[in-house]
């Protein structure tokens, strides 16, 4: 049995080492952080004591997974916590749909157009229209349907004739 | 630090993830080989990134085959250590590159068939195999679409584009029969609900092709012989020299890491 005063500090730890987590960014969209895209699933503290952080992969391959590993334990012992652990999940399968509204809008900000609409399967063989995120024109293109990360397609805008990012909706 | 090849118990269950391994990491491979060699750059940077996700899908079986296996190996043993004849892939995915529209062709007749596979592991009574397969399903089904789009390009472009293309898939559909075949082995875990039985997914798979090729105003070779061997590692001459390239850091450097 634990004491109530035990059960406290164990909350405090998990609100510690979750407010530090929570400000690590994405390696390759450092705008994002890992709660504004998703990838970060669960803080919790395991029954030897240590934490335990759950994070799951964008796309399979995704290689900035071992680098936020790092980073997630580098925050973490900052804060003094050095006993951590970052377990990977593939279930449920991440998709855009869990991005923040405020990460979209960090998103826009940095010249990346954010998801448009839902994810699914009918979204992914439709057609797709996407807001140029420099001047907002739907008057846009496909150039690439892969860009400089797994989760990017690159567009341009027919209106202001900018290339821009878009992050794919899957 | 040993060198030689693993020695490990086959299961059924075992088997099965290597197949799907194997598949991934042998194309993934492939695939990796157009990285600065592509026809156009943003075709270099599409299939490289294809690659990506297929060597991704590859770890991830790779290390369910290690938990499966419990001998204290690990995905990389699985992925450099094992030989061809240990090797569960299908043909299709070890034929070489060729041109551009021969890689194309390669890329639909596997998507199209992954993605239907896919598709059904997500109800998979094995949890493992059913969470890679949600995350799979979605990245094949973009592979299916982009490699559907070039062939429909390829197919309807030019003369030139077009005798390519067809040529590629006379020589290629030889090899799609095998991925419909099931043995004594598969059927254990087809019957255990982890995997679907895709002996009867030949149908749904042409349908899934034939608006692709006729948008491409390609045909369908009338192909009796079809090639097969590669789940029981019978393999063509192609694997052996894949893996001479991917596993010779690890063989000559046992445990390597970066």
């Amino acid at each position: 049995m634990s004491t109530l005063a035990e059960l406290d500090t164990e909350d405090d730890l998990v609100a510690r080492a979750r407010a530090a987590i929570e400000e690590v960014c994405d390696p390759e969209i450092p705008v994002l952080t890992i709660a504004d895209l998703g990838v970060l699933r669960s803080v919790e503290v395991t029954a030897d004591g240590e934490i335990e952080v759950a994070i799951t992969p964008t796309y399979s391959g995704c290689p900035a997974m071992d680098v936020i590993g790092f980073d997630i334990k580098t925050a973490l012992a900052k804060t003094g916590i050095d006993n951590a652990r970052v377990r990977q999940v593939l279930s449920p399968a991440w998709t855009t749909d869990w991005m923040s509204e405020a990460g979209k809008a960090k998103l826009r900000a940095y010249g990346i157009a954010p998801p448009a609409g839902r994810a699914s399967r009918r979204a992914l063989f439709g057609e797709e229209s996407i807001a140029c995120s420099h001047c907002g024109s739907h008057e846009t293109e496909k150039v690439s349907e892969f860009g400089s990360t797994a989760c990017k397609a690159l567009w341009r805008c027919k209106i202001c004739r900018e290339p821009f990012d878009y992050f794919k909706c899957i | 630090m040993a060198t030689t090849s693993i020695s490990f118990t086959e299961t059924p269950l075992l088997n099965l993830v290597l197949r799907r391994a194997d598949d991934a990491l042998i194309l993934g491979h492939r695939l990796s080989k157009w990285c600065g060699h592509a026809p156009m750059v943003e075709e270099d940077i599409a299939l490289a990134n294809i690659a990506l996700d297929l060597i991704g899908q590859a770890r991830s079986l790779y290390d369910y085959a290690a938990r499966i296996d419990d001998s204290g190996f690990t995905e990389d043993h699985f992925a450099y250590r094992r030989d061809e004849h240990q090797y569960r892939n299908c043909l299709l995915v070890e034929q070489p590159n060729g041109d551009f529209a021969a890689t194309v062709v390669r890329q639909v007749l596997f998507s199209a068939f992954m993605d239907l596979y896919w598709r059904e592991t997500m109800k998979s009574r094995d949890e493992t195999l059913a969470a890679i397969a949600a995350k799979a399903e979605k990245e094949t089904a973009y592979h299916l679409r982009h490699s559907g789009e070039w062939l429909i390009r390829l197919g309807d472009g030019t003369d030139e584009s077009h005798a390519r293309a067809q040529e590629a898939l006379d020589e290629l559909w030889a090899y799609t029969g095998e991925l419909f075949e099931t043995d004594e082995t598969e059927r254990a875990v087809i019957e255990s609900g982890v995997t679907p039985d895709v002996g009867s997914r030949q149908e749904s798979w042409q349908k899934r092709i034939e608006p692709i090729l006729r948008e491409a105003t390609l045909k369908i070779p009338s192909a009796p012989f079809m090639h097969t061997g590669g789940r029981s590692g019978r393999h063509s001459e192609h694997l052996g020299y894949i893996l001479a390239d991917l596993q010779y850091l690890q063989r000559a450097h046992p445990e390597a890491v970066w």
